[in-house]
């Protein structure tokens, strides 16, 4: 692939955080920053904290220590929706879809922030609401395109596989056109084929929206390939940061995969 | 054979998105309204219009209402009797304070006083949920229900404790009141539900009906693709007490003519309209009128079959009623537990590939 890709400025800056559920640290002191376009993976064993740094960028947890800067504003808590709104958007690692709903309104419903006409007009439907809907169904349907679901549009998202789940699942953040997509064990529980599949969507998006995307992921052999730079968690520490290739090579990070005992690398 | 959606192409958005998609739906929504406003007026007495089907507009008004706060926005609530009571002291009040109130204006002003109420008593939910929500409700049930029967001023001080709705006219049609011919009374019924109706799809099928159905589905995922709870769930509360609100000021002052709030208000109510929604089908505008009929023509069909037909006594009668009446809930809840929707809808289903299924 001959594309350029412009890796930006910092997008999301993530200073000092720590994160305590009573007297369990899940997080201390993690510091990292993700730059503008890129694909950046944070990896560990389980138990790590990754989940719980999703969380707390975009508001789903508040860590009691640190700051998260993202597109500018420095933040330590946010409310979840409000995070959604300013351009974070997030899959999970269990499909937490709408499950009544057809994979359309699902889509749909990812666009909601970006809809604002009025409950009266709702109802009324005729005139500015319709307008809005069938603009923002235009921008869904170039989504279900992308994502090649065009066949279950119509389908109720309860009754589908689980491969095509987390293919709508994809599909409701991306309509929102986050500037920030975090994706939650995208490739989790998938076959061979699946898991090329989405590596292909994360990609593309990436490459033909310019979305910056933050992912966690236990395949190691998809991170290392896709992913431009990563982080690597244990215990709630942040052991290594850097490209595939650093952090491959990186001591702690063999000891911790391959599970030295953790008294014996305390510096 | 001639349910057919062959050939039937979509062109447009909007098109894919209309309500009937299938042109024979449209014929025979078309063919539905046409007879219920142009044919029924002429051919209803009394005994139809207060007994049958006004009876059932009524109720299917309450039912679109409490199908928006449970069935789409997932809120269970209890307080079905005591908002309808809200829309109907509000109406009295309205009609008798201001007698040149034009009457739909009456009506729209207890719809939106019932939605304030709503959203006050919707406050709870955003802290609680599910049967613990459906007591809280509860609450207002019994508070409004008290509350109307103790303070002089909502009954006017009338010595009997009761409310009697004052006549007044709408476009020059008397549609309250003793004098009121039960064919304009169908009739504003009829037109105020098929308004509503149509309204509750709209905004059903819109951005704010799939806020709430997010809520109701996953409402941490809703949260974090940007739904706000408290607006959504207030905003159920809101448009569900107006719709039970205005079928409240329906239910007292064209329907009943007079009320009394222990009686006409009280919890049977609230669950009558529960058991409306919840066999009609949750989340279905189609199911409101649908369990409304139900529960409204069952009972009636029973008791006429028993009483006329069966020359059983009226108390006998009665008692096996409520027990058939019973039975068939039952019947029909392990038929198709998502409620008589489900199962026309399943039925069209059929009816498309009829009478070649392979």
């Amino acid at each position: 692939m001959a594309y350029e890709r412009k890796i930006g400025d910092t997008i999301l800056a993530v200073d000092q955080i720590s994160l305590a559920f009573g007297g369990v640290k899940a997080l201390s002191n993690i510091s990292f920053s993700v730059r503008e376009h890129e694909i950046f993976a944070i990896i560990g064993p389980n138990g790590a904290g990754k989940s719980s740094m999703l969380n707390c960028i975009n508001g789903f947890y508040h860590p009691q220590e640190g700051t998260i800067t993202f597109k500018g504003n420095t933040r330590r808590q946010v409310r979840p929706s409000e995070a959604a709104r300013e351009g974070i958007a997030r899959t999970f690692q269990n499909i937490a879809l709408f499950s009544g709903m057809t994979t359309l309104d699902n889509i749909m419903t990812g666009r909601n922030t970006k809809m604002n006409k009025g409950i009266f007009w709702q109802a009324l439907r005729y005139g500015p609401a319709e307008k809005e809907e069938m603009e923002h169904r235009a921008v869904v349907e170039k989504v279900i395109d992308f994502l090649e679901i065009e066949a279950i549009r119509k389908t109720a998202v309860g009754t589908l596989p689980y491969g095509l789940q987390k293919r709508v699942e994809l599909g409701r953040a991306l309509a929102a056109e986050p500037d920030l997509l975090l994706l939650d064990e995208p490739m989790a529980g998938m076959n061979l084929e699946e898991k090329q599949d989405m590596c292909r969507f994360i990609l593309d998006v990436n490459d033909e929206f310019g979305t910056t995307i933050v992912l966690i992921e236990h395949d190691m052999g998809v991170v290392m390939d896709i992913s431009d730079r990563v982080v690597v968690l244990d215990y709630g520490k942040k052991l290594a940061e850097g490209t595939p290739d650093e952090v491959r090579t990186n001591q702690d990070v063999i000891d911790a995969y391959l599970g030295v005992s953790h008294d014996d690398d305390e510096e | 054979m001639f349910y057919r959606e062959a050939g039937q192409f979509k062109t447009s958005y909007n098109a894919d998105q209309a309500i009937f998609t299938i042109t024979q739906d449209k014929f025979f929504v078309g063919a539905f309204l046409l007879i219920a406003f142009g044919v029924v007026p002429f051919f209803i007495n009394d005994y139809w219009a207060n007994a049958i089907l006004i009876h059932v507009l009524v109720y299917a008004l309450a039912g679109l209402g409490l199908n928006i706060l449970t069935g789409y926005c997932g809120q269970v609530s209890l307080g079905t009797g005591g908002f309808m009571a809200v829309g109907a002291y509000a109406s009295y009040k309205l009609t008798t304070s201001f007698p040149e109130l034009n009457f739909i204006v009456a009506i729209l002003l207890s719809g939106g006083i019932t939605a304030c109420v709503g959203v006050i008593f919707g406050l709870p939910s955003l802290r609680i949920k599910g049967f613990y929500l459906a007591v809280a409700t509860l609450a207002a049930q019994f508070f409004l229900v008290w509350l109307f029967n103790k303070v002089g001023w909502f009954f006017n001080y009338s010595p009997t404790g009761m409310i009697v709705s004052p006549p007044r006219e709408v476009f020059g049609f008397l549609v309250t009141g003793p004098e009121a011919s039960p064919a304009v009374r169908y009739l504003f019924c009829l037109s105020v539900v098929t308004v509503f109706a149509l309204a509750a799809k709209n905004i059903v099928r819109g951005r704010v009906g799939r806020s709430w159905m997010a809520i109701r589905d996953m409402d941490i995922a809703a949260e974090l693709i940007g739904i706000r709870p408290l607006e959504a769930k207030l905003t159920a509360f809101a448009v569900s007490s107006f719709y039970v609100g205005v079928a409240g000021a329906l239910y007292f002052n064209v329907w009943l003519g007079s009320a009394e709030p222990t009686e006409a208000f009280d919890i049977f109510q609230s669950f009558f309209v529960l058991f409306i929604v919840i066999i009609g089908g949750l989340g279905s505008i189609l199911g409101s009128f649908l369990g409304a009929a139900f529960m409204v023509l069952v009972p009636i069909t029973l008791k006429t079959i028993m009483v006329d037909g069966m020359g059983f006594a009226v108390g006998a009668a009665k008692h096996v009623e409520v027990m058939l009446l019973g039975s068939l809930i039952i019947f029909f809840l392990i038929v198709e537990p998502h409620g008589l929707a489900r199962l026309w809808q399943i039925l069209k289903e059929k009816l498309r590939k009829w009478p070649f299924p392979y």
